[in-house]
């Protein structure tokens, strides 16, 4: 057993992650919806164990305005916030990864009101799929603590230099009080280099950062954006092998369970994934060849891993934790078909949306979606076929 | 795995005794997980915390409804919520209460085990405030056996500073005057 495994709330393992990864400035907007992370690392702060500049700002608006700024002048920058308070800040959430501003957000997935909630689901994520900020999702404690380190990591890479957002499911994981294995200071300072950004805001050297794009240039621009955060993938390898040197856990853009075999997978994203995991097992314990792809790495999309871990699966069961209104169904079935779209033996994808607004999902409901998905037949189901699961009617 | 549920009244200290109940296994090397019944918190109205502690990773990530151990700390909220909902049979509900487990067994019509102690009178002598929580530790561990009663010293005394020996007074008191009663 570790010495540094403690027993932690996941937020304020979070934070102090944060703090361990000394950052220069947090800015956030302190009251709901928010966690216990900035909360915690304004007490780190005020404590004076931590020397950064806390901006406790009057809107998420602010909160991602003040990242920028900060970013641009080559501080380690921090924010996070979820569901009502990541819409606030939309506006600004897109200019970061243009500026290639390496902001590093925890995003405590909540859904979206109304009607006026507080729970988890991944209503709030899907809402800026398109943003250009790398995106991973996480499943446990110690996922969140090591991302955090990883999150620094890649965005400040002078070969990537984009912002990165952490996902981690509200209460599900930020109330929960579990073991987390703690870095040593030592291994921060080996896995995590002095920022060093690329440009910066300095009289000394004068940039212009956040320019007019005129129509001439701005296709060229949005290419370039696009370019840097595909060619981002190699950075995000390497980063998750060194991390995997260091710590023994390896991560990876998709990661697999019991799926070698396989003819049907549930693919799952973020807290969920280890609850089924269990109705994995109970569906193998029954002679079913079930097993199960998890993806970590949303953005940007692991095409290739993605296609290699299902080659020969028949089935994908996917889960998903948010709707697209008079859309295909679930924001992640819907790029699920679109990657494998024109594979040979293309499988069937069947989809189920579910654990909305902190609904509970249980093993044997999954048990009973693997059940609804077998008659699914290839070639009878449709881009627009899903099941919003649970329903009481 | 044991799974327990906790019910208690906003700010009685439910969450705060899974929490501590998680922190001791943790300690001893096990695997544990303490949260709240997610939602707006209101002082006062029942609330429910939940824990769980295994020798193995835990990978269960849902509500419980099948605890092995329900701990009650308020004797107000007995007919108030099924606190015995979904208890196994082999379970054990352990409450704050001045009656014999008997009679709580009666009243709830429930077959499985009680424990019982007189948690807010213990309270009240021991640290002069009627809140339960650590108190009622002390007899869910003495009732369900889960833990080695000295792991939760070190929880208790980072978590109470100052105020921890009362705490761990009520705590051992607790241990020593719980009554259990087996199953029917």
């Amino acid at each position: 057993m570790s010495i540094n495994r403690k027993g932690i709330e996941v937020s304020i393992g979070a934070a102090d992650a944060v703090a361990m990864a000394d950052v220069d400035v947090i800015a956030a907007y302190p009251i709901t919806p928010q966690t216990h992370i900035v909360e915690h690392l304004s007490e780190i702060v005020a404590r004076g164990d931590l020397d950064a500049e806390f901006i406790p700002v009057e809107s998420e608006h602010s909160a991602m305005s003040v990242c920028c700024g900060a970013s641009a002048v080559g501080a380690r920058t921090f924010t996070c916030t979820s569901s009502q308070g990541l819409a606030l800040m939309n506006e600004i959430v897109f200019i970061a990864p243009c500026m290639r501003l390496p902001i590093v957000m925890i995003l405590a997935n909540r859904s979206l009101s109304g009607p006026l909630s507080i729970w988890n689901d991944h209503s709030d994520v899907m809402s800026i799929r398109d943003c250009g900020w790398i995106q991973v999702f996480t499943e446990n404690g110690q996922d969140v603590f090591d991302h955090v380190f990883f999150a620094f990591r890649v965005a400040e890479n002078p070969q990537v230099s984009l912002p990165v957002i952490v996902n981690m499911d509200g209460f599900i994981l930020t109330h929960m009080i579990e073991a987390i294995e703690y870095w040593e200071p030592e291994m921060v300072r080996r896995y995590l280099p002095e920022f060093k950004p690329v440009n910066r805001l300095h009289p000394d050297k004068p940039v212009t950062m956040g320019a007019f794009g005129m129509p001439n240039i701005f296709t060229e621009a949005k290419k370039a954006q696009n370019e840097a955060l595909l060619s981002s993938k190699v950075e995000i390898l390497r980063a998750w092998k060194e991390m995997g040197d260091i710590t023994g856990r390896y991560y990876k853009p998709v990661e697999s369970y019991q799926a070698d075999d396989a003819e049907t997978v549930f693919l799952t994203m973020g807290s969920l994934s280890e609850t089924v995991s269990i109705a994995v097992d109970r569906l193998r314990a029954q002679g079913k060849a079930v097993g199960q792809i998890k993806l970590r790495l949303w953005r940007p999309f692991p095409f290739e891993e993605f296609r290699l871990a299902v080659k020969n699966v028949k089935k994908i069961i996917v889960l998903d934790r948010a709707l697209s209104f008079g859309g295909p169904g679930g924001p992640v079935a819907s790029e699920i078909r679109a990657a494998l779209y024109g594979e040979q033996n293309m499988p069937v994808v069947a989809n189920f949306v579910a654990g909305l607004a902190g609904r509970d999902v249980t093993v044997n409901d999954y048990i009973a979606m693997y059940e609804k998905a077998e008659p699914f037949a290839k070639g009878k189901v449709r881009q627009d076929d899903y099941i919003i699961y649970g329903v009481r009617e | 795995m044991i799974e327990i549920r906790l019910h208690g009244r906003g700010g009685q200290g439910a969450v705060t005794s899974a929490e501590l109940l998680a922190l001791a296994a943790i300690q001893e090397g096990k695997y544990a997980q303490a949260f709240p019944s997610f939602g707006p918190e209101r002082r006062g109205a029942p609330v429910v915390a939940f824990c769980r502690i295994d020798d193995e990773p835990i990978r269960l990530r849902t509500n419980i409804y099948n605890p092995d151990l329900v701990m009650v700390l308020d004797p107000s909220i007995l007919r108030l919520v099924d606190v015995a909902g979904g208890l196994k049979k082999d379970g054990i509900l352990v409450t704050n209460t001045k009656y014999s487990g008997k009679q709580i067994r009666d009243e709830l019509g429930i077959q499985q085990a009680i424990g019982t102690v007189n948690a807010t009178l213990i309270a009240q002598e021991e640290m002069g405030i009627p809140i339960t929580n650590t108190t009622m530790l002390g007899s869910l561990i003495k009732a369900g056996r889960i833990l080695d009663p000295e792991s939760l010293m070190e929880p208790l005394k980072k978590r109470f500073g100052r105020i921890a020996e009362k705490n761990i007074r009520a705590f051992k008191r607790a241990y020593e005057e719980t009554e259990v009663i087996p199953k029917e």
